[in-house]
C-alpha cells in the first residue's frame, strides 16, 4: 500500500528558513540545513527546499546551501526556485536534489517540462503551479507567476494536464488564497486537478488544523500534503500528523 | 573500499551522501582500474535505459566482467533496472543482462481502496521482505521504502530471490542472485531503514574481500 507523504517545505531567503502569509509579510523561521536533519530524522516523507527569491540559476551560495542540507537529509528532496534551463536540473541533481521543481520557466517556456523530462526522466520533474481563485465562490483558478507576483489568465487545471503531456511527474499545487492563512487547504482546487490528471498532486497552502491535512487528503484526492509553518513553529510535530492521519483510516508511514 | 559509479546519470551525490553517513568508504568513480581493485561496486541512476545504456558505454562490459568475478553489485533505481536484459521504455534497449527479466510500463489500474493509480509510483510503498535476502537482515518482514518509477521489472529468473511491493500489481521492489543485488527503490533516501540495507552492503562487501 503507498503511503500518503508529509512533506515539510523550507521557503529559503538569505539562507534562512522564512514563512510569510500569503506569499507576504516573511518572518524567520530556522536554519535550512538543521530544519532538514531533523525533519529527516523525525519521519517526514520527502523535503522541500525552494529558494523564494528565485536565484538558484545564478546563485553559488544557494547550490553551496543545497549541497549542505542534502548531506543530512535520508529522503527523497526536491529543490526550486528560479530554474530556468534544464543544465541547472542536472547541477542540482549532482548537488543532493531528487527532485526538482519549476514553476515560472515553465509557463514562459513549457518545452523546458519536455527537455527535462527527456534528460533525466520524468520522476524528477516538479511542476509547481501557484493557483489563484478568479472569484472568490467560482470553482475557476488562474496561474499566477513570479512567486505569486503576477497574475496570468491561465486556466490552472488545463495548464496542470497540458504539463503532464509533456513530461512532469508530479504537481505541486499551491492555492495563493489559503497559503499561510492556517484556514485549511483549498480542496476544491486540490480535487479538481487530481481529477484532471494521472500523476501524483502535492496540496499545499493552508495547512493548519489536523483535520484540513486529513481532509485534503481523503476529499482533495491529494497523494501528499506539504506544510510549512505548522511544522516549523512546532504546532504539529511530523509524528503527530501521522498518528492523526492513521486514526482516520489513511496510510501513511509511521 | 566501495566504489559508486558515476556515469552522469542521476543523483549520485545522494547515493554518497548517504554511504559517508554510514562511516562506508566511498569512492565515486567512472574508471576501469578503481572499479577493479573496489570491495563492492553502486551502480546509480536516474532516467531512461536507453539513455544510460548509451553513456555507461564500455563502462558496461567492465561491470559485467568484475560481476562475473563475484565483486557484489548493487543497482538502484535505473541502476536495478540495467541489471536486466531488456527495457522497453521509450523504445527497446538491451540492458546489462546480468538477471533475466524485462522492463515494462506500470500498467493503469487502481489502487487497493480503489483510487487512481498515479504514476510515477511516486512515495512509500510497503515492501515485502525476504528473511533470505541478505539486503535486508535484521529489518523484520515488511519496511516502507520511497520509490520514483514508472516502469517495472518482470522477473523471470528462476534463480533469483524477489521482493515484492502492490502498486495495482506485485512489482518487483529489490533483487538477489549470488552477487547481484537490486533495489528498485532508493535506501539511500528510505530513512534509518534505508541506511540499513546500506550498511549491509558494504557488510556483504568486506565478506567476500575476506
Amino acid at each position: 500500500m503507498l503511503a500518503k507523504r508529509v512533506i515539510p517545505c523550507l521557503d529559503v531567503k538569505d539562507n534562512r528558513v522564512v514563512k510569510g502569509i500569503n506569499f507576504l509579510n516573511l518572518r524567520d523561521a530556522g536554519d535550512p540545513v538543521e530544519l532538514g536533519a531533523r525533519y529527516s530524522d523525525e519521519g517526514a516523507d520527502e523535503l522541500v527546499f525552494l529558494d523564494i527569491t528565485a536565484t538558484i540559476r545564478s546563485n553559488k551560495t544557494i547550490v553551496e546551501l543545497v549541497e549542505k542540507v542534502a548531506e543530512n537529509v535520508f529522503i527523497p528532496f526536491t529543490v526550486g526556485g528560479g530554474i530556468t534551463r534544464a543544465d541547472e536540473i542536472g547541477l542540482l541533481l549532482r548537488s543532493g536534489a531528487d527532485k526538482c521543481s519549476i514553476n515560472t520557466a515553465a509557463v514562459q517556456n513549457p518545452q523546458l517540462l519536455a527537455e527535462s523530462a527527456e534528460r533525466f526522466g520524468n520522476q524528477c520533474v516538479v511542476l509547481a503551479i501557484d493557483a489563484k481563485r478568479t472569484e472568490p465562490d467560482k470553482k475557476n483558478w488562474h496561474v499566477t507567476i513570479k512567486a505569486g507576483s503576477e497574475p496570468t489568465d491561465i486556466d490552472a487545471i488545463e495548464w496542470a494536464v497540458k504539463a503532464q503531456t509533456l513530461g512532469a511527474g508530479e504537481i505541486l499545487l499551491t492555492s495563493m488564497d489559503a497559503d499561510g492563512t492556517k484556514a485549511g487547504y483549498d480542496i476544491e482546487l486540490t480535487a479538481a486537478v487530481a481529477d484532471a490528471v494521472d500523476i501524483p498532486v502535492i496540496a499545499s497552502g493552508g495547512a493548519g488544523t489536523l483535520e484540513s491535512l486529513a481532509d485534503v487528503l481523503e476529499y482533495g484526492k491529494a497523494d501528499a500534503v506539504l506544510a510549512a509553518s505548522i511544522f516549523h513553529y512546532e504546532q504539529y510535530s511530523i509524528r503527530e500528523v501521522k498518528e492523526y492521519l492513521a486514526e482516520r483510516n489513511i496510510p501513511v508511514r509511521l | 573500499m566501495v566504489v559508486v559509479i558515476d556515469y552522469g546519470v542521476g543523483n549520485v551525490r545522494s547515493v554518497t551522501n548517504a554511504l559517508r553517513h554510514i562511516g562506508c568508504d566511498v569512492k565515486v568513480s567512472c574508471e576501469r582500474g578503481d572499479i577493479e581493485k573496489a570491495d563492492g561496486i553502486i551502480l546509480p541512476g536516474v532516467g531512461a535505459c536507453g539513455y544510460a545504456m548509451k553513456v555507461l558505454g564500455p563502462l558496461a562490459e567492465v561491470i559485467r566482467d568484475v560481476a562475473a568475478g563475484g565483486k557484489p553489485l548493487l543497482g538502484i533505481c535505473l541502476g536495478f533496472q540495467l541489471l536486466f536484459d531488456e527495457s522497453f521504455e521509450h523504445g527497446e534497449h538491451k540492458g546489462l543482462g546480468l538477471i533475466r527479466g524485462r522492463v515494462v510500463r506500470i500498467p493503469v489500474g487502481t489502487t487497493e481502496a480503489g483510487g487512481k493509480l498515479t504514476i510515477p509510483h511516486m512515495g512509500w510503498n510497503l515492501v515485502k521482505l525476504s528473511e533470505q535476502m541478505l539486503l535486508f537482515s535484521g529489518l523484520g518482514r515488511e519496511k516502507y521504502f520511497p520509490f520514483a518509477n514508472s516502469y517495472y521489472a518482470e522477473v523471470t529468473d528462476d534463480e533469483a530471490i524477489v521482493a515484492y511491493t502492490r502498486y495495482g500489481i506485485d512489482m518487483a521492489a529489490s533483487v538477489q542472485k549470488g552477487n547481484i543485488f537490486g533495489c528498485q527503490f532508493h535506501p539511500e533516501k528510505g530513512a534509518a531503514d534505508g541506511l540499513s540495507i546500506l550498511r549491509n552492503f558494504e557488510r556483504i562487501c568486506k565478506k567476500t574481500v575476506n
